[in-house]
């Protein structure tokens, strides 16, 4: 099952186009990395899938994107729904300045859900495995907690809102390398009902996360497809150079 | 001199004498009023009508008017201000339009008070006919502290980081939702500040609410909004200069209250920015 099809897409900011004639196929509850170098649209390509570029003035979308059925670039597509549905985790572990519980519930008071409020904080932190550690303090600010924990609350923050996909941009970048291995296995265990699309700079980290890789470059979606053949046997001339660090 | 030890200590000498020169005044100005005002400081003085007159009793119509006229013009300028401090930081786009408006609010924090009077003479009390009132002296003062609500709560929305706001609308959260329970409770301080601020220059102008409420001598407290009252800077200004024979201390006795009361409220903004800025560390 596909959770994203990407169909023909072309994104331009003002005049510059940034994303050209992209394809490809997000599998379901899969791992899915996008690896490129520096500025050549990872980012955009994710926030196209929330439509979070439509906060940027001047840019322009064309194609198509199939989430649930329905192409969510349409003009009358609920983004209060479509972004409940697709989470986003961003570079910069960067928690509310309120408290952990506050952290979490903030998605959920804001779509106006008042029930079992403390049972979902305990799912979501569950869900991150920060659960044992902060139960006791779930009412101090979020602020005081370690990168790594910042992260995993970021993380839950998301899931609180129950989406179905998550999209992570760079989420280990300001991690050190164990707490990197360690949000890692998270990402694994989320996995099983998560359907996860990671930018990553770091290719060792897709090769050890990813189920599928897609590899951009100046806008383009040079290669996708399994992680292992990607790494193996690419068939692009660009994408082996890259990963054998031809590249910047 | 090249030699940059000798230079490094010109340069200091000069910025602390700079430095110091603020202080100097500032703290003569504040001696100077204890002195001469705080024998003239007692219960009566402060709760007593102005009697024999303005010669003997007290300021309290004085103190009440300008308490009055402070509220009016927060009330007035302050959702105003901060509605608009809101639509320019979260809303309005980089325009012609935009610039122009904030071009228009550095520009009226410019405007001498004298002429806000005016304004207020021809707008409120002729041309809306609320006459020389309370109602026409807090609209006078509102604007005239508006640029100042606008500025500060801009600067603190603005100090809000915009990845939070980015998180806020990723979790499906409006542009209104994200202000409403994101980036006001985290500027709230400093739009505190604004507000507090603002009180203060409205408690101690005088020209504004010359023409539009301030009451030469009127030894009542008001009813409604349609009355005038007396006000702390202009009844300083009127037994400082049209009424003979005040004794010294009553005048610097006015003078140390409605300082008190300005250098309270600029206390009081010190103390929450300072409280605020402890809590919060991004
Ligand atoms: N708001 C914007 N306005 C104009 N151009 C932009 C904007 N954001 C990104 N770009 C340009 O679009 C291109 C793709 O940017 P994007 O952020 O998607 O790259 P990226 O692959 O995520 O890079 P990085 O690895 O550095 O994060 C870059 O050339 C960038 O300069
Ligand atoms: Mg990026």
């Amino acid at each position: 099952m596909n959770a994203i099809e990407v169909k023909e897409l072309n994104f331009w900011y003002g005049s510059f186009q940034a994303l050209k004639d992209i394809n490809a196929n997000f599998k379901e509850k899969k791992i899915t990395a996008i690896i490129g170098p520096s500025g050549c649209g990872k980012s955009t390509l994710l926030r196209v899938f929330n439509r979070m570029n439509d906060l940027i003035e001047g840019v322009t979308t064309r194609g198509e994107v199939i989430i649930n059925g329905q192409n969510i670039l349409n003009k009358d597509i609920d983004l209060v729904k479509l972004r409940r549905d697709v989470g986003m985790v961003f570079q910069r572990p960067n928690p509310f300045p309120l408290s952990i519980y506050e952290n979490i519930v903030f998605g959920l008071k804001i779509h106006g859900l008042k029930d079992n409020l403390n049972e979902v904080v305990e799912k979501s932190l569950k869900a991150v495995f920060l659960w044992d550690n902060l139960k006791d303090r779930l009412h101090q600010s979020a602020l005081s907690l370690s990168l790594e924990q910042k992260q995993r609350l970021c993380i839950a923050r998301v899931l609180a809102v129950r989406p179905r996909i998550l999209l992570m941009d760079e989420p280990c970048s300001a991690l050190d390398p164990q707490a990197t291995l360690r949000i890692e296995e998270l990402m694994r265990e989320l996995k099983n009902n998560y359907t996860i699309i990671i930018v990553t700079h770091n290719m060792q980290q897709a090769a050890r996360i990813s189920d599928e890789v897609g590899f951009m470059l100046l806008g383009e979606l040079v290669e996708f497809g399994k992680t292992e053949e990607i790494f193996t046997r690419p068939k692009d001339k660009r994408t082996e150079d890259y990963i054998s660090g031809r590249y910047g | 001199m090249k030699n940059p030890k000798i230079t490094e200590k010109v340069a200091f000498f000069f910025l602390f004498l700079a430095t110091l020169l603020i202080v100097v005044p500032v703290g003569l100005i504040v001696i100077i009023i204890i002195r001469k005002g705080l024998p003239a400081i007692n219960w009566k003085f402060l709760t007593d009508i102005p009697r024999e007159g303005m010669r003997q009793g007290g300021i309290f119509p004085a103190i009440v008017g300008t308490l009055y006229l402070v509220l009016g013009a927060i009330s007035f300028a302050l959702p105003i201000g901060l509605m608009s401090a809101i639509y320019l930081s979260e809303y309005a786009k980089d325009n012609f339009f935009s610039r122009l408006i904030k071009l228009a609010i550095v520009n009226l924090a410019g405007v001498p008070s004298v002429v806000y009077g005016l304004f207020g003479l021809a707008l409120f009390v002729v041309f809306f006919k609320f006459g020389a009132s309370i109602l026409s002296g807090s609209l006078t003062l509102g604007i005239m502290i508006l640029p100042i609500i606008i500025t500060a709560s801009r600067e603190a929305l603005e100090s809000v980081p915009y990845h939070f706001r980015e998180v806020s609308w990723s979790l499906g959260a409006s542009k209104w939702q994200t202000i409403r329970y994101l980036v006001l409770p985290n500027a709230i301080s400093g739009i505190l500040t604004g507000i507090i601020l603002g009180l203060g220059r409205a408690a101690g102008e005088t020209a504004p609410i010359l023409f539009t409420v301030a009451a030469f001598y009127l030894p009542q407290l008001p009813k409604s909004i349609f009355d005038q009252v007396m006000a702390l800077p202009y009844h300083l200004y009127v037994i400082s200069t049209q009424v003979p024979n005040v004794e010294e201390k009553l005048r610097y006795g006015t003078a140390l209250v409605l300082l008190m009361i300005v250098l309270f409220m600029n206390l009081v903004a010190i103390i929450i920015r300072y409280k605020f800025r402890k809590k919060k560390k991004w």
